[in-house]
């Protein structure tokens, strides 16, 4: 069913806010045109809503290339020069150990278990803490 | 090719084998029977040996009067393939190296070609020798079915007993909400290292865990390959957003680390699994306090 809807519908991968806090939901297939609107579509809801955090859920994605790695590793940095933390959440351990197997460890990337343990982070953590990139509570 | 060549009022030499065998099948089981081969594995009645025999050269019969002697897969073989591969792994249960059990078959060429030359006395020597040689050709085929299925048996106990230390080297135990451990035991090599990566991963999926422990108390050595499997295994963890802590890491196996010149620099290390169990209670919150040195027991 996944590929009736991913293949003609090049949707939309939709953004939601959650208080201070972006989450996004990635399911099945990513492909190019998708990943980049997406990118365009965080990279313009981090700018123009001023959140802290980011969340990508990956638990509905099966299977992983190394363009998906580089998408994420992409978004994360984008977000982080916005002044957000991104978090991935809720890989599962195939995909896991493809990006691994594909030398795509993501060091700069957080990661969570779940959905709920990425906002707990993003929530609780000290934001002077750890963060990759400059990032400030303005804008 | 020999096999091939005179066929005058006589059928092909391997048909004329074929006949004797068919012949002469009483005789040639008897003095099977006597031989190593046969006489080790049944060593409770000569009649079941005899009896096993004549299977044996009922087949060789069907296989030569098909003009297969050559032919290691030919239809023939496959009704005493069964029957052979246990003679040959019996020999090997009694200590036999695969070349003595390749003599012992090679053993029952002698008489029968013995009864084949006394069978055709007023024949021309051309075919005797032509029979001779297709016989030879047949009993070196039968002599490489046996080899053949004795290898395959070993290779099969290899990988069933492959499969078996790899399920029984790899739990994954829960030490407490949200810690799970792997205590590795024996050599890490790349399949058993997919499957403990593969089992923790699950494991931390399943319970929630915040913390992997993979404890290498029990590998004996470290080499770059091994600190390879773990440093993957701990980013794997990580990708999911687990943390991976490395405990057991002895003295030895540090100094060699260190010697090797192995960069461990992202991987969380412990001494010991307590250790390990003790630094991730307290990043989860739930540091072990002793009890008051008072005695008391509460606190």
């Amino acid at each position: 069913m996944n590929h009736d809807l991913s293949g003609p519908v090049t949707g939309h991968v939709p953004v939601l806010r959650l208080g201070d806090v972006l989450l996004v939901t990635l399911q099945g297939d990513l492909h190019d045109s998708t990943a980049q609107q997406l990118q365009q579509d965080i990279g313009e809801t981090v700018a123009g809503t001023g959140v802290s955090g980011l969340v990508i859920d990956i638990s509905g994605v099966e299977m992983v290339d190394s363009f998906l790695g580089r998408v994420l590793a992409e978004i994360a940095a984008r977000a982080s020069l916005l002044a957000a933390r991104t978090v991935v959440a809720g890989m599962r351990p195939a995909v896991a150990i493809t990006l691994v197997e594909l030398g795509l460890t993501l060091p700069g990337l957080r990661t969570a278990l779940s959905t709920e343990v990425a906002m707990d982070l993003l929530a609780g953590s000290d934001p002077a803490s750890r963060s990759g990139g400059p990032r400030q509570e303005s804008r | 090719m020999p096999e091939h060549a005179s066929t005058g009022q006589h059928g092909s030499p391997a048909r004329e084998v074929g006949a004797f065998l068919r012949r002469r099948a009483e005789q040639i089981s008897q003095r099977w029977a006597d031989e190593p081969l046969f006489r080790t594995v049944f060593t409770v009645s000569r009649d079941e040996a005899v009896e096993a025999g004549r299977i044996v050269v009922d087949a060789l019969a069907q296989v030569a009067d098909t003009d297969q002697v050559h032919d290691p897969d030919a239809a023939g073989f496959t009704v005493v393939r069964e029957q052979l591969s246990r003679m040959g792994a019996a020999r090997s249960r009694a200590g036999f190296t695969t070349a003595q059990v390749s003599n012992d078959v090679d053993a029952l060429r002698p008489p029968v070609e013995n009864l084949l030359v006394a069978d055709l006395p007023d024949e021309p020597t051309e075919l005797v020798r032509d029979c001779t040689t297709a016989l030879t050709v047949l009993m070196g085929t039968m002599r490489l079915v046996v080899l053949e299925t004795a290898l395959s048996e070993g290779q099969a106990l290899i990988e069933r007993q492959r499969l078996q230390l790899m399920e029984v080297a790899t739990p994954v135990i829960k030490l407490w909400d949200g810690i799970v451990a792997v205590p590795l035991i024996g050599t890490l090599d790349s399949a058993r290292s997919q499957v403990v990566m593969e089992t923790l991963l699950e494991a931390v999926v399943d319970q929630h865990a915040r913390f992997a422990i993979l404890d290498i108390t029990g590998v004996p050595t470290v080499d770059s390959l091994v600190a390879q499997h773990l440093m993957k295994t701990v980013a794997a963890a990580r990708l999911m957003g687990a943390e991976c802590v490395v405990s057991g890491i002895r003295p030895a196996i540090a100094q060699t680390i260190v010697q090797l010149g192995l960069d461990l620099g992202t991987v969380i290390t412990r001494a010991s699994l307590a250790d390990a169990l003790a630094y991730a209670l307290h990043e989860l919150g739930a540091d072990i306090i002793n009890a008051t040195p008072g005695g008391a027991g509460h606190r």
